[in-house]
């Protein structure tokens, strides 16, 4: 049931960083250019979501490689399942919006 | 060497917020804490406006330590249970919590640490109140300020949750 909640705009943007593998300030500056700087996640709530979404399985942490000690972490299937899942929720208030207000908004 | 200065200044685990706004009117000026301990606060001379200064109450851990650093952020130290960081303001800003979520999570940290302090004192003060002996009234006088503190975090509490009703 939790899982079918809307997810928050740093919870969102996180996932969307880990489709491909990146360590924490790596998603920091992905999820900035994305949003063209527009959203900037701090380290210390950063920190708390990667833990809290490891924990639900949405995410996983990489094997360390040997010398460093940045941890890189990556959507899991069930990851992947959330944020498709959530972009149809997005999609359809889109599309609502643009419905109701959308064509009288643009002159 | 870089010249020093000290500061002592006791403040309430309630007034975090208020301790880094000082923290960073000293870095505006010029002064940026360099290293902390009990009470005490070691500030070296920088250019104004260098660092960028934040605390938060989380107990020590070395893996969130090593991933603000790897952010930029250098750690100063750790007293009681707050931790100390500063980032060079070139880095650009630099804030902990970046959503309400995680400002009211910081927040019901500090009131769990509130609640049991209080509750131990009040605990430890009826306990000895009939005590010639022992001095009783102080732990009620510190549980009944403790009390306090905790009414003022649960206030901005408070009012962050009205505020997540319409945001996030």
């Amino acid at each position: 049931m939790a899982e079918l909640l809307a997810l928050t705009e740093s919870t969102y943007y996180i996932l969307l960083a880990l489709y491909r593998p990146q360590h924490g300030y790596g998603i920091m500056q992905e999820v900035e250019r994305l949003s063209s700087g527009r959203v900037r996640l701090a380290a210390g709530t950063l920190y708390g979501a990667l833990t809290s979404m490891t924990e639900k399985g949405w995410i996983q942490m990489l094997p360390v490689e040997e010398g460093s000690r940045k941890k890189e972490y990556k959507l899991t299937d069930k990851g992947i399942k959330i944020l498709v899942t959530e972009i149809e929720r997005l999609r359809e208030l889109v599309k609502n919006g643009d419905m109701i207000i959308g064509g009288d908004n643009n002159g | 060497m870089a010249e020093m200065r000290t500061e002592r200044k006791w403040i309430w685990i309630w007034n975090i917020d208020k301790e880094e706004k000082w923290l960073n009117e000293m870095a505006a000026n010029g002064w940026a804490l360099k290293s902390v301990h009990f009470i005490t606060y070691h500030f070296e001379k920088t250019e104004p406006s260098q660092y960028i200064v934040r605390c938060e109450m989380h107990d020590y851990d070395e893996n969130y330590i090593a991933f603000l650093e790897d952010t930029g952020a250098e750690y100063i130290g750790k007293v009681t249970k707050s931790l100390y960081f500063r980032r060079a303001s070139e880095l650009g800003t630099f804030d902990l919590f970046s959503d309400i979520d995680s400002k009211i999570g910081h927040l019901k940290r500090i009131a769990k640490l509130l609640s049991v302090l209080t509750f131990m004192n009040f605990a430890v003060g009826i306990g000895n109140s009939f005590n010639a002996t022992h001095f009783g009234w102080f732990n009620i006088a510190f549980a009944s300020l403790l009390t306090y503190g905790l009414g003022r975090i649960h206030a901005k509490i408070e009012a962050l949750e009205e505020e997540r009703e319409i945001h996030e």
